[in-house]
C-alpha cells in the first residue's frame, strides 16, 4: 500500500496506574485496511479503541486524521463540535452491547435514519427508503422496520447496530468486540457480512478483540497488547502462525489448547 | 391619582425586589439568545395545586403599575385558575385587569395563544411544565445542555420520524418543537400546534417561565420560530369540520365540550374573549 494512512497514531498514552491503561502506542492506518488489536481483557485495549475514537482524552500523544476533504486534523485539537460531526459522518463505532450503540426505545428505521437526520435530510420518503434498502444489505426482514430493537434478537440487534453506523457511508470504524456474546452460528455469519461490507464499503476499520479466530477472519495486520503496551505487531498470518513474543506465542497456544 | 392599594405587608407583586432583579436578569439573557433556556434561582408563590409557578414568578418580575393584565387558562378567561390568579395580581399589585386581548399590556397564559393577533408592547408570559424539547429522548441534563451547545438536534426530527411511521402523518399535536431565530430548538409549552404559526415574528415580547425545572426562556419581537417538519410531510396545524357552535367561527381552535346526560356535544371557542367579541360584532350588525 504506497498511499497516504488515513490515521496516523504517535506515542498515545493513557494511564490510569501503572499498567492500566494503554502506553506509548503508535501506529498507521491505511484506507480499506483492517488493524485488529488483540489482547486479553485488561490489556489495555478497550483504552486505546475509546481514545482512537474521541472519547476518552489521552494523557500524551497524538492523533492525526485524513479528512474526507483531504485535510489532516489532531483530532484532539479539535472542538467538541467538530469531533462529534466526524464521529457521526465520516466514522462509525460498533459497540460489543448493541444497547450502547442503538437507540433501545424508537424503532429500527429511526435507529438507521437517526445520522442522515442529523445531518440534515429532511425527506421522510427518502429516509424510509435508505432504512429498507440497508436492512435487507445486512439481512433484517424489512416488515420489521417500526419494531423496536427491544424485539429484536442479539444477533439482529448487531446487525442493526451496523447498519445504522454505515448509513452515512463512514471511512472509518471502531469495533468493540462486535461478535462477542453471540451463539457460535450468528458469529460466524454476522462475521461474513462484516467481512462483506469491509471489502465493499473500501473501509478502514479499527477491531478489538480477545478473539483470535475473530481476528483472523478479518484484520489484515495485529496489533497484541498486554499491560498496556504493544508486545508485538505484524501481519495477521505472521502473528499468528509465527508469533515471536513469549506473549503472542501463548495466547495463539491457548486457542489451539482451548 | 391615587397610590394604587395593595394588600398590606405585601411586597409589590408579592416578590421582593432582589428576587425580581434576578429574574429580570435571566430575562435579559433569555432575550438576549432567543429559545435559549437561562437557568435561574426559582421562588415559590401560592399558586393553585396543578398550575406551576414559572409563568407566575416571571409576571410578578416584569409588571409593573401601569400595565394592564390579562390570565388565560386554556383560552378562557373565566376559569377558577384564570380568576383566582387575576384576582392575586390585583391584590398585590394594584393593576387594571381585563379579558380583551388587545387591552392587555401583560398577558399570563397557560395552554393557549390569543386568537387576536398580539401587538407591538404586549407581552405574552407562558406557564412552562417541562422546558427541555430533548428530554423525551435524553434523559441526562448534561447530555441535553450539549446538544444544544452544538446544535446536535438529529434526535428531534427522530420523534416526528416515529409519528409518521407509527400514524402515517405526524400527530404530534401539543408543545410542538421549534427552532428559534435559526438556532435553539425550543418546547413551546403545551400550545396546540395550531398557535405555532402565531409565535413566527410575532410583535409581542414572547417569555416562558418553568418553575419545577427552574429555566426561563424567550422569544423577542419579530424573531423567525419554525416549526420542524419533514419535506415531504410539511407542518400543519389542527383543523375541524366544525365551526363554533356559539359565535360560527371557522377559523379559531375548538374545544369539544359535552351538552348533555345524553352524550351530545358541540365544538366551541377555546378563547372566550374572541368568542365574546365575535357575538358582539354579530348582535351590532344583526
Ligand atoms: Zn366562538
Amino acid at each position: 500500500m504506497n498511499r497516504e494512512p488515513i490515521l496516523q497514531v504517535d506515542n498515545l498514552t493513557k494511564l490510569y496506574a501503572a499498567g492500566k491503561g494503554c502506553e506509548a502506542v503508535s501506529f498507521d492506518l491505511y484506507p480499506g485496511e483492517v488493524l485488529g488489536i488483540v489482547g486479553e481483557s485488561g490489556s489495555g485495549k478497550s483504552t486505546l479503541l475509546n481514545c482512537l475514537s474521541v472519547r476518552l482524552a489521552p494523557d500524551e500523544g497524538d492523533i492525526h486524521y485524513l479528512t474526507r476533504a483531504d485535510e489532516w486534523v489532531n483530532l484532539y485539537g479539535l472542538s467538541e463540535s467538530r469531533q462529534r460531526h466526524l464521529q457521526r459522518t465520516e466514522w462509525g463505532i460498533v459497540h460489543q452491547h448493541p444497547r450502547d450503540g442503538l437507540r433501545m426505545g424508537v424503532s429500527a428505521g429511526a435507529n438507521i435514519g437517526e445520522r442522515l437526520m442529523a445531518t440534515g435530510e429532511r425527506h421522510y420518503g427518502n429516509l424510509r427508503q435508505t432504512a429498507q434498502s440497508w436492512m435487507n444489505d445486512v439481512e433484517l426482514d424489512i416488515a420489521r422496520i417500526d419494531d423496536k430493537p427491544t424485539t429484536y434478537s442479539g444477533g439482529m440487534q448487531q446487525r442493526l447496530q451496523i447498519a445504522r453506523n454505515l448509513v452515512t457511508h463512514p471511512r472509518l470504524v471502531f469495533m468493540d468486540e462486535p461478535t462477542g456474546g453471540l451463539d457460535v452460528s450468528v458469529q460466524a455469519r454476522l462475521l461474513d457480512l462484516l467481512r462483506q461490507l469491509v471489502t465493499e464499503m473500501n473501509l478502514a476499520v479499527v477491531i478489538v478483540t480477545h478473539d483470535l479466530a475473530v481476528a483472523r477472519l478479518l484484520a489484515q495486520r495485529l496489533i497484541v497488547m498486554r499491560h498496556g503496551r504493544v508486545v508485538e505487531t505484524g501481519l495477521t498470518d505472521q502473528v499468528l502462525d509465527d508469533p515471536q513474543h513469549a506473549y503472542t506465542q501463548l495466547l495463539v497456544s491457548s486457542v489451539l489448547t482451548s | 391619582m391615587n397610590p394604587q392599594t395593595i394588600r398590606e405587608g405585601y411586597n409589590f407583586a408579592y416578590l421582593d425586589e432582589q428576587t425580581k432583579r434576578m429574574i429580570r436578569r435571566a430575562l435579559l439573557k433569555a432575550v438576549a439568545i432567543p429559545g435559549y433556556q437561562v437557568p435561574f434561582g426559582g421562588r415559590e408563590m401560592p399558586m393553585p395545586y396543578g398550575w406551576g409557578t414559572g409563568g407566575m414568578q416571571v409576571t410578578a418580575a416584569v409588571i409593573g403599575e401601569n400595565d394592564c393584565l390579562k390570565v388565560i387558562d386554556q383560552g378562557a378567561d373565566d376559569t377558577t385558575n384564570a380568576v383566582s390568579i387575576r384576582a392575586f395580581f390585583r391584590d398585590l399589585t394594584g393593576v387594571r385587569t381585563t379579558e380583551k386581548t388587545e387591552e392587555a399590556t401583560l398577558i399570563q397564559t397557560r395552554h393557549r395563544i390569543p386568537e387576536k393577533p398580539l401587538q407591538a408592547g404586549q407581552v405574552l408570559v407562558y406557564q412552562v411544565p417541562i422546558p427541555e424539547p430533548l428530554r423525551f429522548i435524553e434523559p441526562s441534563e448534561v447530555e441535553t445542555r450539549k446538544m444544544h451547545a452544538l446544535e446536535d438536534y438529529g434526535v428531534m426530527h427522530i420523534k416526528l420520524y416515529e409519528d409518521i411511521a407509527q400514524f402515517g402523518h405526524i400527530a404530534t399535536a401539543y408543545a410542538y418543537p421549534v427552532l428559534v431565530n435559526g438556532r435553539y430548538v425550543m418546547d413551546p409549552s403545551p400550545i396546540p400546534k395550531f398557535d405555532n404559526p402565531k409565535m413566527d415574528n410575532s410583535p409581542a415580547l414572547q417569555l416562558f417561565g418553568a418553575g419545577r425545572e427552574k429555566r426561563i426562556y424567550a422569544i423577542p419581537p419579530y424573531t423567525d420560530v419554525k416549526s420542524l417538519d419533514f419535506e415531504d410531510h410539511p407542518f400543519e396545524v389542527q383543523r375541524w369540520e366544525q365551526c363554533c357552535a356559539i359565535c360560527g367561527s371557522d377559523e379559531s381552535f375548538l374545544d369539544e365540550v359535552i351538552m348533555d346526560d345524553q352524550g351530545a356535544h358541540e365544538f366551541i371557542c377555546s378563547d372566550t374573549d374572541y368568542c365574546r367579541e365575535r357575538m358582539a360584532n354579530l348582535e351590532v350588525t344583526a
